[in-house]
């Protein structure tokens, strides 16, 4: 078969499975675009902004375990997608972005619409190529499918410039069915000894810990996580990125952890002799204070990326390698003990995680009249029977769903965790609604954060991804202002938001529905009114407590024992 | 605590592979002491050597981030084996009696050697190890018109190699 540069471009998206692409055209992407218009199985998703593009292509990826895929043009469309493209990076999400190029002969003479996309992009992708000749491209393709989905996933951009999609350039034409790296090769499963030494420390441990995160859901080893922890009744705390691979519902789920997770989830880190680290990078959010982190724990670390061992913490055994089999193979081994981990067997460790957890730590105030965003989430909860799936964006609503919403599976919880991104949101909930279309699926956002990406209620109109907007407006950039209220003696400078639009209207121009939400009575059933409206996307503008506070918090720098507690919890200072 | 690190790599003969190496460095906030990289006999591999200086959990760092780059083959830390490392410095002086005895004194038992002598200055060429350099290039102190260094490029010793 031969084909032009643009149509090997479209042939091998066709050639990896691939259902969507999210873009939008530009001059040195013309060429392509002709080769997508000619044909039909891969469908494109024009958003509105590039930086919509790519973070619908990632909530995608989340809610589906496939590799989004982007497609912009030079300049201007590449730049607007660094935003996402980082998003992407920070959370090791598989992401394919196609970004075109100058034509080869005028790069480097800043030609229109020039800019050194693999240069701006490089320490935010796993990697990046600029194709040369039209030969390579389908190889270049292939490859960067490879590198996005095996090992860690990341992002990988593929700039190719516009002279080698040329419809009149044809050279023959054949996907890769295997493709080989000599300078990469991704670890499987991981080395046997340090798995027996691992399992010798879980055999010792009395207050062991199960501390899960993002790459348990990354690595699908949700099932195995699960199997892990029900053989062993170990307490289980999951990072914001963990969230749903192990059940939030499950008693044996101590919550989150770090900065606003649960007192028992942090008193039990700070004191433990045992923390399984499984798929988690000792992020600055969890850790707190590094130098006081777990002073009395021994550490196991599994993670699939040998960078992320012993990059915050030391740990005494590493285990390199896909989380999967290395969870299977610590399976068979502890069943080859012969010892009972019951839950008694740590019972005194119990006790002391059910006092610290009759703290109520996460408890608000449920006796006034005006909207507490928690409580929106809760009646969100309950009236989605906690099977939506939802998205955040970036601020003090984000907490709240973290901490009301437990998910009993992965990839249901989809947020910017690592470069907590406002903007994320929307555009990632139309990326679900297109992996999902017949899921509830909800974006948890803030008057600040919507504005940041609201234009794909557009795209939402076009492409016909209902998806249900829980606007929790508290009037404030409420995150800033929370840490404005402890740090700087509440000085507000510039967390709050004057002439904010009306949001019903918003919605209704864009062609969708709008409530506006102002009496606690009415929370529920509007919630239920707009889900029952399966096929519109309905922005919920909930009017709540302008100065509601996320509770518990750990002040950054502070260690995990160091919490700030909210009024209405049940913790007293003399405790533990 | 703090040591220096020879880092030995090869890496993919593609554009852009050394602003990757380069750019990890800086990113990360990784100090590069000396870097220097040029083709190998395989013309689709280059090597690149980095001197660099850290704790020893940085230098771990270091050799992780680099080798999780995917334009680098192999790596190698030749400060950790036997190993044999080389920098060339070529360095200008005035032509005088009294430089001319300081290099021949001080090039006695090295391979210091006078290279060049246009319009009344001389061009050295001298090779060693690093430390032994500082301390060469001390010496001559006022004396040094102009010095330029290689940076540091090594071979680990015996059977141990960086190679395919
Ligand atoms: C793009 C971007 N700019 C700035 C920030 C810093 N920031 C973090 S949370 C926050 C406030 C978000 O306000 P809003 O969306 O209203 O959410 P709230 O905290 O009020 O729930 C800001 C400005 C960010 N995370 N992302
Ligand atoms: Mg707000």
């Amino acid at each position: 078969m031969e084909l032009s540069g643009g149509e090997i471009v479209i042939q091998s998206l066709k050639d990896e499975g691939v259902e969507y692409v999210f873009g939008y055209p530009g001059g040195c992407v013309l060429h392509i675009y002709d080769a997508i218009f000619r044909q039909e199985d891969v469908k494109h998703v024009l958003v509105r902004h590039e930086q919509g593009a790519t973070h619908a292509a990632d909530g995608y990826a989340r809610a589906s375990g496939k590799p989004g895929v982007v497609l912009v043009t030079s300049g201007p469309g590449a730049t607007n997608a660094v935003t996402g493209i980082a998003t992407a990076y920070m959370d090791s999400i598989p992401m394919v972005v196609i970004t075109g190029q100058v034509p080869k002969a005028v790069i480097g003479s800043d030609a229109f619409q020039e800019v050194d996309t693999i240069g701006i992009t490089r320490p935010c992708v796993k990697h990046n190529f600029l194709v040369k000749n039209v030969g390579d491209i389908a190889e270049t393709m292939k490859k960067a499918f490879y590198l996005a989905t095996s090992g860690r996933p990341g992002p990988v951009i593929v700039d190719i410039p516009k002279d080698i999609t040329d419809p009149n350039i044809k050279v023959p034409y054949e996907y890769p069915a295997e493709i080989s790296m000599r300078s990469y090769t991704p670890p499987v499963s991981g080395d046997i000894g340090q798995i027996i030494e691992a399992v010798k420390l879980i055999k010792e441990a009395k207050r062991p810990v199960i501390y899960s995160g993002g790459g348990v859901v990354l690595g699908e080893g949700s099932a195995e996580l699960r199997e892990l922890c029900r053989a062993l009744n170990f307490p289980v705390t999951q990072t914001l990125m963990g969230l749903g691979a192990f059940p939030g519902t499950d008693p044996q789920f101590i919550g989150m952890l770090g900065m606003h997770g649960t007192y028992e989830a942090n008193m039990a880190m700070h004191n433990s002799d045992l923390i399984i680290a499984i798929g988690a990078r000792f992020d600055d959010r969890v850790t707190g204070k590094v130098d006081e982190f777990c002073p009395h724990a021994k550490i196991i670390h599994i993670d699939v990326d040998p960078a992320s061992i012993a990059k915050i913490i030391e740990v005494d055994v590493a285990i390199v390698g896909q989380v999967k089999p290395i969870l299977l193979d610590m399976l068979a081994q502890i069943k080859h003990l012969d010892e009972t981990f019951d839950r008694a067997r740590i019972a005194d460790w119990w006790l002391q995680i059910d006092q610290w957890r009759a703290t109520d730590c996460m408890a608000y105030d449920t006796t006034t009249g005006t909207i507490k965003p928690q409580y929106v989430i809760e009646q969100l909860y309950k009236v989605t029977g906690g099977e939506a799936y939802l998205t955040s964006d970036v601020g003090q609503h984000q907490m709240f769903a973290a901490q009301f919403y437990p998910f009993d599976e992965p990839r249901r919880w989809i947020n910017s965790g690592g470069l907590g991104t406002m903007g994320f949101g929307l555009p990632a909930a139309m990326g679900v609604k297109f992996a999902h279309p017949d899921a509830d699926v909800a974006c948890v956002t803030g008057e600040g954060s919507i504005q940041m990406c609201l234009q794909e209620l557009s795209t939402m109109l076009q492409y016909d991804t209902p998806v249900k907007v829980i606007n929790l407006n508290n009037g404030y950039l409420g995150m800033v202002r929370q840490w404005q209220e402890f740090s700087y003696d509440s000085r507000y400078s510039h967390s709050y938001l004057e002439a904010l639009p009306d949001f019903k209207k918003l919605a209704e121009a864009y062609g969708h529905v709008g409530m506006t939400i102002k009496k606690k009575e009415d929370v529920e059933p509007a919630l239920r009114e707009a889900f029952a409206m399966k096929n519109r996307t309905v922005f919920l503008d909930f009017l709540t407590d302008t100065k509601e506070n996320v509770y518990p918090m750990i002040a950054a720098g502070k260690a995990h024992h160091d919490m700030m507690m909210g009024p209405s919890s049940k913790y007293k200072r003399n405790e533990p | 605590m703090s040591r220096q690190h020879i880092i030995s790599m090869l890496l993919e003969n593609e554009s852009g592979a050394l602003s990757r190496v380069a750019g990890l460095f800086s990113a990360r906030a990784y100090n590069i002491e000396s870097l220097t990289v040029a083709a190998t006999i395989d013309p689709s591999l280059s090597r690149l050597t980095v001197v660099t200086v850290g704790s020893d959990k940085v230098i771990e760092q270091i050799k992780k981030q680099l080798d999780k780059l995917v334009d680098v083959v192999k790596l190698i830390d030749l400060s950790e084996s036997f190993s044999l490392e080389r920098e060339l410095v070529l360095l200008k002086v005035k032509k005088s009696d009294a430089t001319e005895q300081k290099i021949s004194d001080l090039g006695a038992d090295s391979m210091a050697c006078i290279t060049d002598e246009t319009d009344g200055f001389l061009i050295i060429e001298v090779s060693g190890e690093k430390t032994w350099l500082d301390d060469f290039l001390l010496t001559l102190g006022d004396d040094i018109v102009e010095v330029v260094r290689s940076g540091v490029i090594g071979l680990s010793r015996g059977e141990r190699t960086l190679t395919l």
